[in-house]
């Protein structure tokens, strides 16, 4: 988290033409506020410090680089690692930016907070780090999810969080985000919205990335002291985009690391039943930030789908659209039925149950990686574990519980 | 002068309605923006259906989401405003989220509502900050673009806003969303008077507003008030639009009294 690495976001918040603020204006000092206040807690050591402790004894980390063998001696091509996200406490990745950004807010002498939740991964995440600091709340969660998800529901309700359904449009992440904003233009005086992706208006996008940005930083170090040489390419999941952000940006410099960002496909890119809003989508507004988003043609924002409710929704994050915009990384889709590949490649060759997110980065590190020669290194990062998908992947492959 | 500008006269306190498009069905919007012009109504805002209107409360979501439903697109929108303007003669703004518009093309969408007869556009979602694109093509158009404030601008932002915004500007009583309310809080004149020592445009209060002393009190201060969501359940409650037309007489009636 030097300021090297964050000469974008302009000071509008933009990457390229991406990006922004486009928020009702009662939420706009509430914006400069925060980016004020996290300046400030960046500058301050004594804030890093308390971070970067927490990461260790809290969250486990450094989570391990772990050379995934027999995965990559059953595909037979390049040579697989798997940065060990699922490792962290509560199961995902979504716990490094829960826990900067609950610092912040209490720092900030916020006393409630507000989350949206789609897999639950960010909920369990928001709801852990509201116990251990002792801070009300409220998770919003889409019907579709609390039931696709109820492990999670369970997990934050018994972590003390209070969980609202949202019942509007596809009863999915996107409504549920709509719902926590509406909650903080009610309740901006004293609530914070602790935002789970590398979406919505600036300075969210610049935040969550600084905080995930500990996946990548790690993984060069691991890296660079196993193998002394830079991977040659970057795998992840892109819900919203903050696994692969995390990852990505500290080596955005490195030219030769290839990035490589999954979408879900769903049912097909031709079906409509998808969210690969960076491969299929077109450039817009929701959320506050403009970015790629699956819209129809009026501009109405369409409803998604995907096996992996992490995955489900219409819009991306910014630096992503700027990333695809000046052809810093690839972005590709992977449907459901590769993504349970993925998941059950993974569980016979390495005895490790994925989520069905990074699943979908399994399968397409995998297919890319049978056409590669062994000097060859991937890394994918494997951005949490698969508990909350048991139900979902039973009913996929026909097994009894 | 722009007919916006022209509702707003010394002593007099302007009476604005929203409805969404297409809601119940357009044949209602026809009716009842006839019946509101009518009966003391100086301007309607007229909301384009968005799928995902979050700066609006349950009454303008459910609305939105059954105009959607009924196929209502921003170019049913305009064909909407072109068939109104033939019929009344009060200035008629859009009320739309951004990404609608920056859909149809900002120059595109400007022009067709400026053809079909709309006086300025309203858009919830567009703080000045991100306007600079859309401005320059309302101003080329004589388009009114409205801002908004809100309670929690601060003073730096009041006179950016004061600036920038053309027609009025819109001040959003409570910090909150859209939706009929009991009470406005009791800043709001405190709000009204910071605003005041940096804007010379009319300022209009919206936003809760749903009875006739709300609306007294709101327009003391203010040069007009916007009721929204109260005009929407009395659209679904009563189907002849007879307790519409005596409410909006009640407004007026309020208003005039001041
Ligand atoms: C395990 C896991 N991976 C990935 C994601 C997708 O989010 P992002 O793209 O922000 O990493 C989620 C979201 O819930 C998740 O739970």
């Amino acid at each position: 988290m030097t300021v090297k690495d964050r000469q974008l976001p302009d000071s509008y918040g933009y990457f390229g033409q991406f990006g922004g603020k486009f928020v009702p204006e009662t939420l706009m000092s509430a914006l400069y506020e925060l980016e004020q206040a996290y300046l400030e807690a960046q500058a301050d050591l004594s804030f890093q410090q308390q971070f970067h402790q927490l990461c260790r004894d809290y969250i486990g980390r450094p989570t391990p680089l772990y050379l995934a063998q027999q995965l990559s001696a059953k595909i037979g091509g390049a040579t697989i690692l798997l940065k060990r996200e699922d490792l962290a406490h509560t199961g995902a990745h979504k716990i490094n930016n829960a826990l900067g950004q609950g610092l912040l807010a209490k720092r900030m002498g916020k006393t409630r907070i507000i989350a949206e939740t789609g897999a639950g991964q960010h909920g369990v995440a928001a709801a852990t780090v509201c116990a251990m600091l002792n801070v009300e709340c409220i998770i919003y969660m889409g019907e579709e999810d609390i039931q696709r998800q109820s492990s999670n529901v369970f997990r934050m309700k018994l972590l003390g969080a209070e969980v609202r359904p949202v019942s509007s449009g596809s009863r999915t992440l996107k409504d549920a985000i709509n719902e926590t904003i509406r909650d903080w233009v009610t309740n901006v005086h004293n609530t914070y919205y602790l935002l789970g992706s590398v979406v919505g208006p600036h300075p969210y996008p610049m935040i969550v990335r600084d905080f995930q940005s500990i996946i990548g930083q790690e993984t060069k170090e691991q890296v660079m002291a196993t193998y002394h040489h830079l991977p040659d390419c970057l795998v992840a999941c892109i819900g919203g985009g903050s696994n692969a952000m995390g990852l990505f940006h500290p080596f955005f410099h490195d030219k030769s690391v290839k990035f490589i960002g999954v979408e879900a496909a769903g049912r097909g890119l031709k079906t409509n039943r998808h969210a690969a809003s960076l491969v299929a989508g077109r450039t817009g507004v929701l959320h506050g930030t403009k970015a790629h988003l699956l819209q129809d043609r009026d501009g109405q924002i369409l409803v998604t789908h995907s096996i992996a409710p992490g995955l489900d929704y219409p819009g991306v994050g910014p630096e992503h659209s700027y990333y695809k915009a000046i052809g810093r990384a690839t972005y590709v889709a992977v449907t459901d039925a590769q993504a349970l590949e993925g998941f059950r490649l993974l569980c016979d060759t390495e005895g490790i149950i994925p989520a069905l997110e990074p699943a979908h980065a399994i399968y397409y590190a995998a297919e890319l990686a049978a056409g590669l020669p062994q000097n060859q290194l991937i890394i994918i990062n494997l951005s949490g574990r698969g508990d909350k998908d048991l139900d979902i992947v039973a009913k996929a492959i026909g097994m009894e519980l | 002068m722009s007919r916006i500008a022209s509702v707003f006269r010394p002593g007099y306190k302007a009476l604005i309605a929203y409805l969404t498009v297409g809601y119940p069905t357009l044949e209602t919007t026809y009716e009842v923006a006839s019946i509101l012009a009518n009966n003391g109504c100086d301007m309607i805002e007229l909301g384009i259906p968005f799928s995902d209107p979050l700066a609006d409360g349950a009454t303008i979501q459910k609305a939105s989401y059954q105009a959607l439903q009924q196929g209502i697109t921003p170019q049913v929108c305009l064909e909407a405003a072109r068939k109104l303007r033939r019929k009344i003669a009060v200035p008629l703004v859009f009320m739309s989220y951004y990404n609608p518009i920056l859909s149809f093309g900002l120059e595109a969408f400007c022009q067709a509502s400026v053809k079909a007869g709309i006086d300025g556009l309203i858009i919830p979602d567009l703080p000045p900050e991100e306007g600079a694109e859309l401005e320059a093509t309302t101003r080329k158009l004589n388009l009114d673009l409205i801002y908004l404030l809100a309670p929690t601008s601060t003073e730096e932002r009041i006179s950016l806003v004061a600036e920038k915004s053309q027609g009025f500007i819109y001040l959003v009583s409570l910090t909150g969303v859209t939706g009929a309310r009991q009470s406005l809080p009791p800043e709001l004149e405190e709000f009204v008077r910071r605003v005041r020592q940096r804007a010379h445009q009319p300022l209009c209060i919206g936003f809760g507003v749903s009875n006739p002393e709300q609306a007294r009190r709101a327009a003391r201060i203010a040069d007009g008030v916007i009721v929204g969501s109260r005009l929407i359940q009395l659209i679904e409650q009563d189907a002849t639009f007879s307790s519409l037309k005596s409410f909006a007489l009640s407004l007026r009636q309020a208003l005039n009294l001041i």
